[in-house]
């Protein structure tokens, strides 16, 4: 921009043009940025209104204060809070080894995992949920006198249904592919394991005492994405006839509007603050910058492992 | 990608032999054999679980559609035979209306979605406040994501029967519903044009100053500069977020269920419905025959998004 003005200057276009050109924008920004502010934190307000502010009672607080004691609710938050423990374990699990080794030892697996993992975006929720419920029929139609039998009972166990586990993980694998990778391609990696290994880590120690805190940022994405996912999973669970938090709220909306409307605020804000603390936990080392030399990653692994013997 | 034959640079050997003292140096022959053999069949070792997992819970699903699409119910007389009466079916008549209903309003929703993303999103980019852009950008995620059962009864509170801004302007005597296809519209943007900024936001980012300063002293218009100059960079960009909010509209379901119930006819709300026998019992197979419309059109969708992504990534460096 610096040298650009001079040069303005000497082919005779003066001042007006960026002057003209900065005022302009600012006002056009302003009208866009309101317009978007009042879509989208218009209906949040509402809702809050809506909530507090009973026709025929004037302000009320009671729809809150309601919640805890409604029936069911107790029930499937658990039901759903455990549902994102597990979800978040199994997705990582099954991930962040399988992204590692194709970084570090099987770069031909590359376009394998990517393919596995794009796979789910193909089908929608409502048809994967179509799927499922008909290979479900298979249990009582062809496996009635088999020991699967059992197996197909026991995922569906209504305390906690491991079949909607499977497919939280399967819809979750597209985001956290992509996000873990984002992650990973930020890192030299080899570099980085090298390193370790030259300074006499094992396998174990370098992944997770060099890989794993290089990863933080990645992680905690990939956790709150699933998170976010599973909170608000409704389709499978509904079809499924199963009674997660998301359907719970839909549930008491046919008999109690106010209620299930500050539910869906509180879920939220519960959203948002759990977005934040995440944000704030990765704001650490969690981007490194892209031109790390060979030597100063071979230096960091190294510190790490010295840090920590 | 490097192997561990590549060995640790000379530079790197200096300061870290020092510090790890005999460790590093005693092994190093033995451990570039070992980690040279190991890593493939550890790496294979790592990646299996992942196979297996999609093999079986992406593939029996996946595969049951494919095959039950094409099979009488299994309750019906003469027991279960080879047919295309599903997929005939799920082409004609309501379910027809439904397949075309959801594709209207996907492609009006995701077109409106790309022309009010992409002034938000560079509303955002060439702001200097970077505090504004990072809340932007995170709002963005939280909200693009934000679909479902919340989303929908934000709106109820809002636009519904008895909604908020319905009794305080009287929109009930102007025939507003949120229950119809204007309503389901409304409500779709509040998550798609969020999406758009986060697709196009890498794009604008890409959009070089020196490009505008180069058209400038050219002197092109703004006008002119959008037209011949960004547009056209930005065009694979555009038309791939077009589809991908084609494509998340399309298979919105939550939303649509929990504001619409089934008043306005859209392809998800009709699989629901014929899975769980509310209108005609013994519908399963031909839930799975709509599966099926539903994926090949999906699959066409992802088939264009790929390579518009690709040329996209040219100008993004």
């Amino acid at each position: 921009m610096a040298a650009l003005t001079p040069s303005a200057a000497r082919a005779g276009r003066p001042a007006p043009g960026p002057a003209g050109r900065r005022r302009r924008p600012r006002v056009w920004r302003g009208v866009v940025g309101l317009v978007a502010a009042l879509y989208f934190l218009g209906p949040m307000v509402f809702s809050v209104i809506f909530t507090v502010d009973v026709p025929g009672q004037g302000f009320t607080l009671s729809s809150y204060s309601g919640i805890l004691d409604a029936p069911g609710f107790g029930s499937s938050l658990r039901l759903t809070l455990e549902l994102a423990a597990a979800t978040i374990a199994a997705t990582l699990l099954l991930l962040v080894p399988a992204l590692v080794a194709v970084r570090l030892a099987a770069p031909r697996l590359r376009v394998l995992v990517e393919v596995l993992c794009s796979l789910p975006l193909v089908v929608p929720a409502v048809a994967l949920t179509a799927g499922i419920s008909s290979v479900l029929q298979w249990g009582p139609d062809d496996f009635a006198d088999t020991p699967l039998f059992q197996t197909f009972n026991e995922i569906q166990n209504p305390g906690f249904p491991v079949v909607l586990l499977l497919a939280y993980v399967l819809m979750a694998l597209p985001l956290a592919y992509r996000t873990l990778d984002a992650g990973l391609r930020a890192l030299d990696l080899g570099t980085l394991v090298e390193a370790a290994r030259n300074c006499g880590a094992n396998w174990p120690r370098t992944v997770v005492q060099v890989v794993l805190p290089n990863l933080r940022g990645a992680l905690l994405n990939t956790v709150f994405l699933t998170l976010a996912l599973v909170l608000g999973e409704y389709t499978v669970a509904s079809i499924l006839g199963y009674q997660p938090f998301a359907v719970w709220i839909v549930s008491v909306g046919g008999s109690n509007a106010q209620m299930s409307v500050a539910v869906s605020v509180l879920s939220l804000v519960l959203t948002w603050v759990l977005l934040l603390l995440l944000a704030a936990a990765g704001r650490g080392r969690s981007t490194r910058p892209q031109r790390g030399t060979r030597r100063s990653a071979a230096t960091t692994a190294a510190t790490t492992v010295q840090e920590n013997s | 990608m490097t192997t561990a034959h590549a060995a640790a640079p000379t530079p790197a050997a200096g300061p870290s032999s020092e510090q790890a003292g005999s460790g590093a140096a005693a092994a190093p022959t033995p451990r570039t054999g070992g980690s040279r053999r190991r890593p493939r069949a550890t790496g294979w070792l790592a990646v299996l679980p992942l196979i297996v997992f999609v093999l079986v819970v992406f593939g029996l699903p996946a595969f049951a559609i494919a095959t039950n699409a094409f099979k009488t119910a299994a309750g019906s007389p003469g027991g279960q035979r080879w047919t295309t009466g599903n997929l005939d079916q799920s082409v004609h008549g309501a379910y027809l209306t439904a397949l075309w209903g959801s594709v209207k309003l996907s492609a009006l929703t995701a077109a409106i979605g790309v022309l009010l993303g992409l002034p938000l999103a560079h509303a955002v980019v060439t702001s200097r406040f970077r505090a504004l852009r990072e809340g932007v950008l995170a709002a963005s995620g939280v909200l693009a994501n934000f679909g479902g059962v919340p989303l929908a009864f934000a709106f109820v509170a809002t636009l519904g029967n008895s909604g908020e801004l319905t009794r305080a302007l009287g929109l009930g005597k102007h025939g507003w519903s949120l229950y119809s296809f204007t309503g389901l519209t409304i409500v779709y943007l509040y998550f798609l044009v969020p999406l758009m900024v986060l697709t196009i936001t890498p794009a604008l980012d890409g959009l070089r100053a020196q490009w505008r300063e180069a058209a400038q002293n050219n002197g092109a218009t703004t006008r002119q500069y959008w037209l011949h100059v960004a547009l056209p960079i930005l065009a694979p960009s555009l038309l791939g977020g077009f589809v991908l909010l084609f494509g998340s509209a399309f298979a919105a379901y939550a939303t649509a269920a929990a504001i619409v119930g089934s008043s306005v006819p859209l392809i998800t709300l009709q699989i629901s419905n014929a899975l769980s026998g509310n209108v005609l019992a013994g519908q399963g197979n031909v839930a799975l025959a709509l599966s099926l419309d539903m994926i090949v059109i999906a699959g066409v969708v992802m088939a264009l998004y790929i390579p518009l992504q690709r040329r996209s990534a040219r100008w993004l460096h």
